[in-house]
């Protein structure tokens, strides 16, 4: 059946029942059209799982992340109610007040991610009150949609609670029901006296956690994009039934709480009773994703340093969305597994070792085949490069040491990096970056020891005051301490002996003290001038050597031996042995995927069609195009020639100027008729391909013109 | 552009230093500068731009320069798309003067050649000017092509300014002032060598050096100058383009069909090498496979009719699963019809909805209770006309983003990315694939109603003489004066149409019509079988209107002739 139609613009295929496979899984696409089919499907396992870990990880960080938000969410819930609950009889005080208990909750401007906050915020919520509604502004756009969708999820979640039997009551769709407030109204009434009736009887049901009156929540997930008129409208109304209905209102609001003044005016926000909720911000989110995901040996799978800032970027320039953020991780992980063979070894240690024992030899060609091997090779004696390059077993072995070196590394890498990054995170003007994510992409590039920052780091390092240092050396061991290293331990001794020496000086301070005091004291003796020269003398002297005090001393032995460490661990990753297999290093790939640039890529075909097809006649020098080049670039450009209307009839004359240049015209004019109307055909096609691309549009302003549709460039 | 500011000085700062030495550092330090500019990301981009358009004149140092740029782009990570036009800024001009050192100088130049006269009309002028020349005698620019073949093919705009030049001097009727512009182009492209001028002294191109005050004042007048140059192009109402139409040309508009059947003969230029794309693209199918299973829905972009490759992935890939195409480009598709086709085909569900949302809502309920249901989406053109609304694109995107939909898609149009924003994005959950193809829209365009084919005009005539003969003979004497009224404005480009007074004057003169009415009665025929439209002009009067080309007008006056 074919997809081309002029009655039609949509196709179904379905294959016979029998022919359809029920579902295909997801490995056979993984290893299909590879010629490595070997590790294939357990690599695509590992992969899986690894990925499922993630994700249930950073899952479990948003949770408690949101942990605060919701408590005080939720006891704000309690305590609207309790009041509604304790007013009820006062009717007369409540008619007074008709103020709607409102929270106004900043989730910041990373829309995407408020998808998993409201989620757990109404998973949060039904501890309190099954009545949840959640309102899109999309699915709002007037005041009577509004109700519509508020009725239907307010009365869906009432089955929940009413028992399957009462049908009849259920089943009243919402279509028959008059959307007003009114019903809802009714309709609450109805449900609280019933399960009121329900926990008094014998049934004990799932209604019975829930208090008497349970409140109506009520949830704008994006109140800035609803129309004012609706939540005008919806709040004016609902504040007239606030005595019958204990209503909640919750505003998900992405810029400021201002808004709320803004969109309502003041007649309005009158009705509103508003507490104001602030949830943790997105940087902090990343910032929490990175160090429980990267900077940590618990997953084995890593990001290079480009890889890692294009992720970074695509979060700071372009959206704040840490959901997309682990969006291109998953894509990391995916491709990684895709692409790279050896990503079987990719998993935990133990695991690992086993799996090396049991690589084909084709896979231990490709460990010999990786460039980082090739330079541990080369660094190895020549008996044992033919080992290596020629015994398998021996190969094996190799590659289990090594591992378990890379996993080490990485053990220590992390710790190490999160000491360093206790010194510099407080530096003035931080030469090496505030976060933890830029000392760690700055490590991962290249040795940093090397570059101009850590030095003036170190310089800075080497003029804090002693309180400071003693913290951040107390924070430095701490943290080793709590590494699972074993090497970092003598560091850890080391560091402790630097805090006892600092103590130490601070007895001794009070001892040099005195001794200062008592010379000058010697000064104050009375003496003649000659002594009293000599002596000032001596003292400047005796200054000018003794520079350094012990207490300086000291400190520059500290930061010379968190340089020693950083110079021992902190080499980057790209350094050491197989980490092609632990590391996903192709950002390329990612950046293409993720930030693709399309009109770049038209832009280029347009204008270089050469990049894409290789062929000499379309090859020419500097921006200019070859007459040959396909017809739709030919007349792209010669479009880029006009101003804001083009005339069809010029454009058309150059285009045939232009390509019969190329076409050797022949004398005879028999056959240029032919040529010519051809010509006219190919021109016809690439102005309306032009057209499809948007380039160009048909005007009304002039008989056969059309109108450019681009300025300047592109 | 100089190194002390690519090595970056916090602000935004623009020094000029000539050329040779721009490409100096750019050879030199690269890397460097590459380096630096991840330091400042904020700043570099715009100083990526300046720095194209200045070394754009050297192609290899371009891609280098390019490649940095995109290199850069993921480091300095601004918006693409913004950025996508900002890149090519330096090329705009690069088909007018190709292999030319100075192209910076002279296109300011060009830009800001005499104050007080704007420089856009100039602009949008000449070239028409120029392309008005080979026409005018074709022949003979046949024959000038033969003799400087080599040099045109490569450079057409040169070609066709040396064809202007070449008329000129053959005494034609063209303005001095635009003549006298082609005539310093032309100087111009035999004395560049090195160098830049200033604008004001045109003459004195090739003689002195550039000072790096005046380069400054140079690129500054540029700069505002392309804004100014904006508005001033579109501000004016007034069109400075030659006024020749296709009624003119010998051969017209072809049809649909003459037109397909001689793209038939035509072949199809670098088959080998597109076929080559292709393959490249097609290694990538199982790959789109195992992504649309994990979760993320493709995109395709790039140059190139993309229906071909997707049809091919959907009969190697999908035949034992159920699929759907839609084919975004057909002139009437809507949501609603997507949507209908998932209801009733895929889902066998027979019933109405009352709104697109309902029946999402019921769609997404469908697949959420049956995780065996998978469905393959297809979907060509998704930036199309009729698809591209944010209502669509929602539901689209809604749809998308369910678990066993898996959505591949095909973009075109320069502007698609605009159509989403974050939300739709995450909803979609894109993952981009370049496939360029140079495969010619074939079916895309087919529907298209395109302005050099010839749509509905044989139609058009054959209803026009059926609806008519129907009518009586004094309605059908009505209509002619209005058709021979419009025929003899068709050269008049802003005529309007005829007032209604006018035409009831006219009718009554012809004793077509007695009174007002019944002439208002008859215009009230025609308009319901849409022969005629009118509108009202700025001063309140009717002006009526045949919406048929002259072509077919003239036809059918003809063929009433022969009638009588």
């Amino acid at each position: 059946m074919s997809t081309c139609s002029v009655s039609k613009g949509c196709f179904v295929f379905k294959p016979s029942p029998k022919k359809r496979r029920v579902s295909q899984k997801t490995a056979v696409h993984f290893s299909e059209g590879k010629n490595d089919l070997e590790d294939s499907e357990l690599r695509f396992y590992t992969c899986q799982s690894l990925w499922n870990q993630i994700k249930l990880e950073t899952e479990q960080i948003q949770e408690d992340l949101n942990k605060q938000l919701l408590d005080n969410l939720v006891s704000f819930l309690g305590r609207s109610h309790s009041e509604f609950q304790g007013k009820t009889t006062d009717w007369t005080c409540r008619m007074k007040s008709r103020e709607i208990p409102t929270a106004a909750l900043v989730l910041g401007v990373n829309v995407t991610d408020h998808e998993l906050t409201f989620r757990n915020l109404s998973e949060a919520l039904q501890n309190i009150t099954p009545y949840i509604a959640l309102l899109e502004a999309k699915d709002c756009p007037g005041i009577k949609n509004l109700m519509q969708k508020l009725m239907g999820q307010l009365m869906n979640c009432s089955t929940d609670v009413v028992s399957l039997e009462d049908d009849d009551y259920v089943q009243v769709s919402q279509n028959r029901i008059r959307c007003s407030m009114k019903s809802v109204v009714d309709w609450y009434e109805s449900v609280t006296k019933k399960t009121d009736s329900e926990t008094l009887s014998k049934k004990r049901t799932s209604s019975a956690k829930h208090q008497q009156s349970p409140p109506v929540v009520v949830i704008f997930k994006d109140m800035e994009s609803f129309t004012t008129k609706v939540l005008q409208d919806f709040i004016v109304i609902s504040s007239q039934h606030i005595r019958e209905l204990p209503l909640v209102l919750i505003f998900g609001i992405a810029t400021s709480p201002m808004i709320i003044h803004s969109l309502l005016p003041h007649s309005v926000s009158s009705l509103l009773c508003i507490e104001l909720f602030q949830s943790f911000s997105c940087k902090e989110h990343l910032s929490t994703i990175i160090d429980k995901l990267l900077l940590t040996s618990r997953f084995p799978f890593k990001l290079g340093e480009k890889v890692l800032q294009v992720l970074i970027n695509i979060f700071l320039y372009h959206d704040f969305s840490v959901w997309n953020f682990i969006r291109g991780f998953q894509l990391c992980i995916v491709e990684h597994f895709y692409s790279e063979p050896l990503s079987v070894l990719c998993c935990q240690l133990t695991d690992a070792k086993k799996r090396v024992n049991s690589l084909s030899h084709e896979q231990c060609e490709n460990v010999r085949r990786l460039p980082s091997f090739r330079r541990y090779v080369e660094r190895q004696e020549a008996e044992k490069q033919i080992a290596l390059l020629t015994a398998d077993s021996f190969l094996k072995e190799t590659t289990q040491k090594l591992l378990e070196d890379l996993h080490v590394y990485h053990e220590n890498y992390v710790s190490v990096l999160k000491c360093l990054h206790v010194f510099t995170c407080s530096l003035p003007k931080y030469p090496l970056g505030k976060q933890i994510r830029e000392l760690h992409c700055a490590c991962l590039e290249n040795r940093v020891w090397e570059t101009e920052d850590y030095e003036t780091s170190l310089q800075l390092a080497r003029m804090l005051n002693k309180s400071d240092l003693e913290t951040m050396l107390q924070q430095c061991v701490e943290i080793l301490v709590s590494s699972s290293g074993n090497e970092l331990d003598k560091a850890v001794e080391k560091l402790k002996e630097f805090l006892t020496q600092f103590q130490k000086l601070e007895a001794e301070a009070f001892q040099e003290q005195d001794v200062s005091v008592s010379s000058q004291k010697e000064l104050q003796k009375k003496t003649d001038l000659y002594h009293l020269q000599k002596t000032l003398l001596e003292l400047k002297d005796s200054r000018r050597s003794k520079k350094l005090t012990k207490f300086e001393m000291l400190r520059f032995e500290v930061v010379d031996y968190i340089d020693s460490l950083v110079r021992r661990y902190l080499v980057p990753a790209d350094h050491k042995t197989l980490h092609e297999i632990v590391y996903f290093n192709t950002a390329s790939v990612l950046r293409g995927h993720l930030n693709a640039a399309p009109r770049i890529a038209l832009h280029t075909a347009l204008n270089n069609p050469y990049s894409y097809l290789k062929n000499q006649a379309l090859k020419c020098d500097s921006g200019s195009i070859s007459s040959k080049a396909p017809d739709i670039c030919i007349v792209y450009k010669l479009h880029l020639e006009c101003g804001r209307l083009i005339n069809l009839v010029d454009w058309l004359e150059a285009f045939s100027t232009v390509v019969t240049a190329v076409d050797e015209p022949n004398a005879d004019a028999a056959s240029s008729d032919q040529v010519d109307d051809i010509i006219h055909a190919r021109f016809i096609r690439a102005v309306s391909e032009l057209e499809l691309l948007g380039f160009i549009k048909p005007s009304k302003q002039k008989t056969d013109h059309v109108a450019r549709l681009t300025w300047g460039g592109c | 552009m100089r190194r002390l500011s690519g090595k970056g000085c916090g602000a935004l700062e623009v020094k000029f230093v000539p050329d040779e030495e721009v490409l100096k550092h750019i050879a030199d330090d690269a890397g460097i500068k590459l380096q630096k500019d991840k330091a400042q990301p904020s700043v570099s981009v715009k100083r990526f731009v300046k720095k194209l358009e200045n070394i754009s004149d050297d192609e290899p140092q371009e891609i280098l320069e390019e490649k940095d740029y995109v290199a850069a782009l993921g480091i300095c990570a601004q918006d693409p798309v913004g950025n996508g036009s900002s890149v090519s800024g330096g090329e705009v001009y690069s088909f007018k003067t190709p292999k030319r050192s100075s192209r910076l100088a002279e296109l300011a130049s060009e830009l800001a050649q005499t104050p007080g006269q704007s420089a856009a009309p100039d602009h949008s002028k000449c070239p028409d000017k120029t392309t008005k020349a080979p026409q005018s005698s074709q022949r003979s620019s046949r024959v000038q092509q033969r003799n400087k073949k080599e040099f045109m093919s490569t450079t057409p705009y040169r070609l066709r300014n040396r064809l202007t030049v070449h008329y000129l001097e053959s005494g034609s009727e063209y303005s001095s002032s635009c003549s006298e512009e082609d005539e310093e182009n032309q100087k111009e492209d035999n004395t560049v060598s090195s160098g830049q001028k200033t604008p004001e002294k045109m003459k004195a191109a090739s003689t002195l050096p550039p000072s790096s005050t005046l380069a400054k004042k140079n690129k500054e007048s540029k700069m505002s100058n392309l804004v100014e140059e904006y508005f001033e192009a579109h501000s004016s109402s007034k069109v400075l383009t030659s006024d020749r139409t296709l009624q003119k040309l010998r051969r017209r508009r072809l049809s649909q069909q003459t037109l397909r059947d001689l793209l038939k003969k035509a072949p199809l230029a670098y088959a080998a090498e597109i076929t080559e794309l292709n393959q490249l693209h097609e290694s990538l199918f199982s790959k789109w496979m195992l992504q649309l299973h994990l979760g993320f829905n493709i995109v395709l972009y790039g140059l190139g009719s993309k229906r071909d490759l997707l049809e091919k992935f959907r009969t190697s890939l999908l035949q034992d699963s159920v699929h759907l195409v839609v084919n975004g480009y057909f002139p009437s598709i809507t949501v609603r019809s997507i949507l209908n086709s998932i209801t009733e085909e895929v889902l066998d569900h027979i019933g109405t909805f009352r709104s697109p949302l309902d029946q999402l809502d019921f769609i997404i309920e469908r697949f959420k209770e049956d995780s065996s249901l998978e469905l393959y989406v297809l979907i060509h053109n998704l930036d199309s006309q009729m698809l591209r609304g944010e209502r669509s694109q929602q539901i689209l995107a809604q749809l998308s983003s369910l678990p066993h939909i898996y959505l591949i898609a095909s973009v075109d149009h320069i502007n698609a990315p605009l159509m989403w924003d974050q939300a739709k994005l995450s909803l979609y959950n894109w993952l981009w694939y370049e496939t360029t193809t140079f495969s010619p829209y074939v079916e895309e365009t087919s529907y298209e109603n395109s302005l050099l084919v010839q749509q509905s005009g044989s139609l058009a005539l054959s209803s026009l003489t059926h609806v008519l003969r129907s009518l009586t003979l004094n309605a059908r004497g009505i209509f002619r004066l209005l058709a021979q009224y419009q025929l003899e404005n068709k050269d008049n480009p802003s005529y309007p149409g005829l007032s209604f007074q006018d035409f009831y004057q006219q009718c009554r003169e012809a004793f077509l019509v007695n009174s007002d009415l019944t002439l208002r009665a008859q215009l009230t025929e025609f308009r319901d079988h849409k022969l005629i439209r009118t509108k009202r002009g700025a001063d309140g009067v009717e002006y009526l209107l045949i919406p048929v080309d002259d072509s077919t007008l003239t036809d059918f006056l003809d063929k009433e002739d022969e009638d009588v």
